[in-house]
C-alpha cells in the first residue's frame, strides 16, 4: 500500500504553548481516515500543518510524496480542503463556482465544462445548475463543496466537520460520497463529531492533549477499551483531557 | 438607575480594554494638531508676484514699495500691460499679480475710492487665498497710514476681506476644523462600530431579550464616547492655546456647551448608522465615506466653500460639521457670544432633534 | 399549566421567498424539558426567535407565561433565559464581569439566585477574573448558561447549546440541563443531534420549517412502523450496496458499525431469507438481528415519508 501522509515526531508550539505534540502516523492511498480529538485537542493545527497551511515546529512529514517544509505549493496542488464554514461562494452559481475552483487548479476549459456536466448529473442537481449556491439548501451545499474539493482528482482529500449540522439522509448520502472517492484512490481525511460516522473510517486517530493517544481500526479499539460503541472509546479516552480549546 | 450606571461602566470598560483604539483616539488629535499646526502650516513666505502699474504715481509706487519690503512677497517683475499676465501665470512661476489702474492716486485723493485688482492661481485655492488676504493686509496698512496722516475716510477696494485673521495664521483655519473632524470620528465611527458590534457578536440578541429598555442600551453605549469626546476637545483646546499660541478670545463655557450639542449631533448620527448597519465593516465604510469625507470636504477649512459650485455650496448646508466650524471659529478666533452664533447653533439643534427623532422611530425593538 | 404555546405560526424570509417555519403548533407544559430536534435550517432558531420576541411571526400567534409573544413582548423579556446559538459573551469582559452586568441588567445579584447557578458556577469560579474570550469552549458555554440563568427565568431557551461540542462536553452539559428541570423551570432546547433527544421528556422533530411528529421519545420510537434489524458482515461498504439491491429489503441505512434495514413485509422467515442471499454473495461473518429504532431512524423514517 502505498503511504500518502507520512509524519514523524511532527510538533507545533506556539511560545509555551504545545498544541501539538511529536505526531507520528501514516496514512495509506484510498483510505478514509478519521481524525477525532475533543475540542482543543489540537485537531485544526494538526490538519493546518499537513495541508501545508503552517509550518511545523519541529518533526518531518511528506504528504502526497512532498515534504512539509520545502515542497508545500506542490502539496496544495495533490490536496483537497472542505470544511463547515468555508465550502462555496454563495453568490455565484453552482456552475460559475465549479469553473472557478477548476480555474485555480489549472483545468482547461474543455475538462471544466466536462466535469461540471459529470458533477451536476451524478448529484442531480442539473435543475439547480444556474441557481445561486446561497439558495441551496445546506446539505445539497456541503455535497456539492465535496463534489468541487475533488474535481482536481487530489491524491488526498482533508474534510474538516463536513457534516455538521445536515439531516441524517443527506448525512448518509454525503457517505456515500466518501466512499467512492476512496474506492477511486482518493484518500479521506476527515474530522467529525458523529461517532456513528467514526465508525465507517477505516482507521481512526484520537487525539487528546495535543498527542494522538490511540490509533487502530474501529473494530480494535472498541476491542482494546472493551467498548459497544466508539462514543463509549471516545468518551473513555477523551475523559482525561486536560485542556479544552 | 443602577442599570445604566453598570451598563456605562460596561462601555468604558470596554473602551479601555481596547489599547489601540484608545491610543488612536488620543494620539490622533495630539498628531493632527501637530501637524496641521505646524508641518501643513498654509503660511507663505517669499510668494513671486507681479505689478502690472499702470498709475505710477505716488500711491501706487508707495504700495509696491510695502509689497516689495514685506517678507510674503517677492516682486518678479513690473509688467506694462494686462496681455503679459497671463504669460507670466502660464510661467507657472507667479502666484499673484497686482494691477493698479491709471489714476489710482488720484481717484483715492479725490474720490476717496480707488481701486486694485489681485489676480490669484485658484488652482490652488488655499494659497491663493492666503495670499491674497496677505495683500490685502498691505493694502489695509496703506490705507490706515493715508487716513491717520489726512484724517479722510480713504477707501481702497480689493476683493478679499479677511479681517479676523490678521497675520492669517494656520492655526486659526485648523483647530476648529480638527475639532469639528476628531468629535465626528469619535462620536460617529466609534459609536456606530461598538453598537454593530453588539449585533455582531450576538449580544444585542440577548440584551433584547431582556427587560432592560432597549433605547437605552444604545444611549448608555453613545454616554463614554460623549466623555471621550469632551477629553479629546480638551486636549485640543490646550494644544492649542499652549503649543500654537492660539488663544480662545470667546467664552469657553459657550465653547462646551456648543460643543457638547455638536457631539451629540454626531452620536445620533452614529447611532442612524448603527440602526441600518449589520457589520463592523460596514458600519465603518459608511462613517468615513458617508460622514467624514463629506465633513473634510465641505466644512470649510480644507477647501474654501466660497470657491465651489452654487449646487456644492448648497451641500454643504447640510454637513453638520460646517455650521459647527463657523460658530467655534466665532467663539474661539472672533471672541464673539451667544448672540452672534444663535442662528448656527439653533440649525445644529434642528438637525440634531430631527436625527433623534429618525432614530427613534427606526429603531428596531426586535431582529429583522 | 402550559407555559409555552404556538399555533400555527409561520415565518418566512426574503419576502415571502423562504419559508423559514411552516404552520407550526406545539405547547410545553411547566417544568418540562422539551427538545426541538433538526437540521441546520428546519427552522429551530426561527422558532426560538419568535418565542424570546425577536422576530414577529408573519401568522399564528404564540405565548409565553400566558403572554403574547407580539403583544406583551414586554413581559416576556423580563421573564425568559435565553442562549443564542452563538457563543455571545463580551470577550473582553472577565467571568465576574459579565455575571454581574447581566445580573444587573435582569434587576437582580449574583447572590440573590446563587442556589440556581451554583453547581455550574463551582467549575468556572477558578477562572472568574479571566476574560471571558480566553476560556475554553466548555467554559464558554458553561459560562452563558449562567448569564442565562442568573434572573431565575420561568422559561429556558437554549438554541443548540451543543453544537460543535464535544461528547464529553455535551455529556457534562446534559447533566446540567437535568438538575436545572429539578429546579422547577421549563426548558426548551434545539439540537442537531438525534441521539440528545432521548435526553429530553417530549421532542419535537422539525425539518425544513415542519414539524413531523411530536411526542415522548418513547413513544415515537414504539410508533415506527416496521420491525428494524440491524445488519453487519465483515465489508460494510459492499453490504451496503448489496443490501440497496436486494429486493425484500424496504430501507437500509448505514448506522455506525451496523446497517439498519427494514423488510418489505414484516414475515419471520425474512430473516433467513436475507442471511441466505448475503452469504450467495459471499459476504462473511454475517450478523442479523433484530432492534429497537434510534430516533435518527425514526427521523429518516419521517423525512421519507
Amino acid at each position: 500500500m502505498d503511504t500518502v501522509i507520512h509524519t514523524v515526531n511532527l510538533t507545533k508550539r506556539f511560545g509555551d504553548f504545545i498544541a501539538a505534540n511529536e505526531i507520528t502516523f501514516d496514512v495509506y492511498q484510498g483510505e478514509i481516515f478519521g481524525f477525532l480529538g475533543a475540542n482543543g485537542a489540537g485537531k485544526t493545527t494538526a490538519m493546518r500543518m499537513l495541508c501545508g497551511l503552517s509550518t511545523p515546529s519541529s518533526g518531518t512529514a511528506t504528504i502526497a510524496g512532498f515534504d512539509i517544509y520545502k515542497e508545500t505549493e506542490k502539496i496544495k496542488k495533490n490536496i483537497g480542503y472542505m470544511s463547515q464554514k468555508f465550502s462555496l461562494y454563495e453568490d455565484l452559481t453552482v456552475l460559475e463556482n465549479i469553473r472557478f475552483i477548476g480555474g485555480i487548479y489549472g483545468l482547461s476549459d474543455k475538462q471544466i465544462k466536462e466535469k461540471s456536466g459529470q458533477l451536476v448529473e451524478t448529484l442531480g442537481m442539473k435543475g439547480e445548475a444556474k441557481k445561486m449556491v446561497g439558495a441551496l439548501p445546506l446539505g445539497w451545499k456541503q455535497k456539492l463543496a465535496f463534489s468541487v474539493a475533488i474535481l482536481h482528482e487530489p491524491k488526498i482529500v482533508f474534510l474538516d466537520e463536513p457534516t455538521g449540522g445536515v439531516d441524517p439522509v443527506t448525512r448518509r448520502q454525503f457517505w456515500d460520497l466518501i466512499y467512492e472517492a476512496a474506492g477511486n484512490g482518493i484518500t479521506v481525511f476527515v474530522t467529525t463529531h458523529y461517532m456513528d460516522e467514526a465508525e465507517y473510517c477505516n482507521r481512526i486517530s484520537m487525539m487528546v492533549d495535543g498527542e494522538i493517544k490511540a490509533l487502530d481500526t474501529p473494530a480494535k479499539l472498541k476491542q482494546q477499551y472493551s467498548a459497544i460503541s466508539m462514543d463509549e472509546v471516545f468518551y473513555e479516552l477523551a475523559r482525561g483531557a486536560k485542556r479544552s480549546e | 438607575m443602577n442599570n445604566i450606571s453598570t451598563f456605562i461602566k460596561k462601555e468604558f470598560l470596554h473602551v479601555f480594554r481596547d489599547r489601540k483604539t484608545l491610543l488612536m483616539l488620543f494620539g490622533l488629535p495630539i498628531v493632527q494638531i501637530i501637524l496641521f499646526g505646524f508641518a501643513l502650516t498654509n503660511e507663505i513666505k517669499n510668494a513671486k508676484i507681479v505689478v502690472c502699474d499702470y498709475a505710477k504715481d505716488a500711491a501706487s509706487q508707495q504700495i509696491i514699495g510695502k509689497l516689495q519690503a514685506s517678507q510674503q512677497f517677492e516682486i518678479q517683475n513690473v509688467l506694462l500691460s494686462h496681455n503679459q499676465i497671463e504669460a507670466a501665470f502660464k510661467n507657472g512661476e507667479i502666484k499673484m499679480a497686482i494691477v493698479f489702474p491709471a489714476n489710482f492716486n488720484n481717484d483715492l485723493l479725490h474720490q476717496n475710492k480707488a481701486q486694485v485688482q489681485l489676480i490669484t492661481d485658484a488652482s490652488d485655492p488655499n494659497t491663493a487665498t492666503t495670499i491674497s488676504g496677505y495683500a490685502t493686509q498691505i493694502l489695509m496698512d496703506y490705507q490706515n497710514e493715508l487716513m491717520q496722516l489726512q484724517n479722510l475716510p480713504y477707501q481702497i477696494h480689493t476683493e478679499m476681506r479677511m479681517i479676523y485673521n490678521p497675520e492669517l495664521k494656520a492655526a486659526v483655519n485648523f483647530v476648529p476644523g480638527v475639532m469639528s473632524l476628531i468629535l465626528l470620528l469619535v462620536c460617529v465611527l466609534m459609536t456606530s462600530v461598538a453598537i454593530v458590534k453588539e449585533k455582531e457578536i450576538g449580544t444585542m440578541e440577548i440584551l433584547l431579550v431582556s427587560p432592560f429598555n432597549p433605547f437605552l442600551v444604545i444611549v448608555s453605549k453613545a454616554v463614554p464616547y460623549l466623555a471621550l469626546s469632551l477629553i479629546n476637545l480638551t486636549v485640543i483646546l490646550l494644544l492649542s492655546v499652549f503649543v500654537l499660541g492660539m488663544p480662545i478670545n470667546g467664552s469657553v463655557l459657550l465653547l462646551y456647551a456648543v460643543s457638547t450639542l455638536f457631539i451629540i449631533t454626531a452620536l445620533s448620527l452614529g447611532l442612524l448608522i448603527s440602526n441600518s448597519t449589520a457589520s463592523q465593516q460596514a458600519a465603518m465604510l459608511i462613517s468615513l465615506m458617508g460622514m467624514l469625507v463629506p465633513s473634510i470636504l465641505f466644512t470649510g477649512f480644507m477647501f474654501p466653500l466660497e470657491n465651489m459650485p452654487y449646487p456644492l455650496q448648497l451641500v454643504s448646508h447640510i454637513i453638520p460639521a460646517k455650521w459647527y466650524y463657523i460658530i467655534v471659529k466665532s467663539i474661539m478666533v472672533k471672541g464673539l457670544g451667544f448672540s452672534a452664533i444663535w442662528k448656527e447653533t439653533l440649525i445644529l439643534l434642528g438637525m440634531t432633534l430631527v436625527l433623534l427623532v429618525v432614530n427613534i422611530k427606526k429603531f428596531k425593538i426586535r431582529l429583522t | 399549566m402550559k407555559d409555552v404555546f404556538l399555533n400555527n405560526i409561520s415565518k418566512t424570509y426574503h419576502k415571502g421567498m423562504v419559508q423559514a417555519v411552516n404552520d407550526v403548533t406545539f405547547h410545553v407544559s411547566k417544568g418540562e424539558l422539551f427538545g426541538l430536534i433538526g437540521p441546520d435550517g428546519a427552522g429551530k432558531t426561527s422558532i426560538f426567535r419568535i418565542l424570546t420576541t425577536l422576530l414577529l411571526p408573519d401568522g399564528g400567534t404564540a405565548s409565553v407565561n400566558g403572554f403574547d409573544v407580539v403583544k406583551d413582548y414586554e413581559a416576556i423579556r423580563k421573564n425568559v433565559g435565553y442562549m443564542p446559538g452563538k457563543f455571545s459573551l463580551y470577550q473582553d469582559l472577565s467571568v465576574q464581569e459579565n455575571l454581574n452586568f447581566f445580573a444587573t441588567i435582569f434587576h437582580t445579584s449574583i447572590e440573590e439566585n446563587y442556589d440556581l447557578i451554583k453547581d455550574i458556577y463551582i467549575q468556572l469560579e477558578p477562572f472568574k477574573d479571566r476574560r471571558a474570550g480566553k476560556l475554553s469552549g466548555g467554559m464558554k458555554q458553561k459560562l452563558a448558561l449562567c448569564c442565562a440563568l442568573i434572573h431565575r427565568p420561568t422559561v429556558l431557551f437554549l438554541d443548540e447549546p451543543t453544537t460543535g461540542v464535544d461528547v464529553v462536553s455535551r455529556k457534562e452539559f446534559w447533566d446540567m440541563l437535568k438538575r436545572l428541570k429539578q429546579q422547577g423551570i421549563t426548558i426548551l432546547v434545539s439540537t442537531p443531534y438525534m441521539d440528545e433527544a432521548m435526553l429530553c421528556e417530549r421532542i419535537a422533530l422539525i425539518q425544513n420549517g415542519r414539524i413531523m411528529s411530536i411526542d415522548k421519545p418513547k413513544n415515537i420510537i414504539e410508533q415506527f412502523p416496521e420491525d428494524l434489524f440491524a445488519v453487519k458482515s465483515d465489508t460494510m461498504g459492499n453490504l451496503l450496496h448489496d443490501l440497496k439491491n436486494t429486493e425484500i429489503i424496504k430501507s437500509c441505512n448505514a448506522f455506525g458499525a451496523y446497517h439498519h434495514v427494514t423488510f418489505n413485509h414484516d414475515d419471520p422467515e425474512m430473516k433467513e431469507k436475507l442471511i441466505r442471499i448475503l452469504e450467495e454473495k459471499k459476504h462473511m461473518n454475517i450478523e442479523l438481528k433484530p432492534i429497537t429504532p434510534t430516533i435518527e431512524d425514526c427521523f429518516i423514517k419521517l423525512m421519507e415519508n
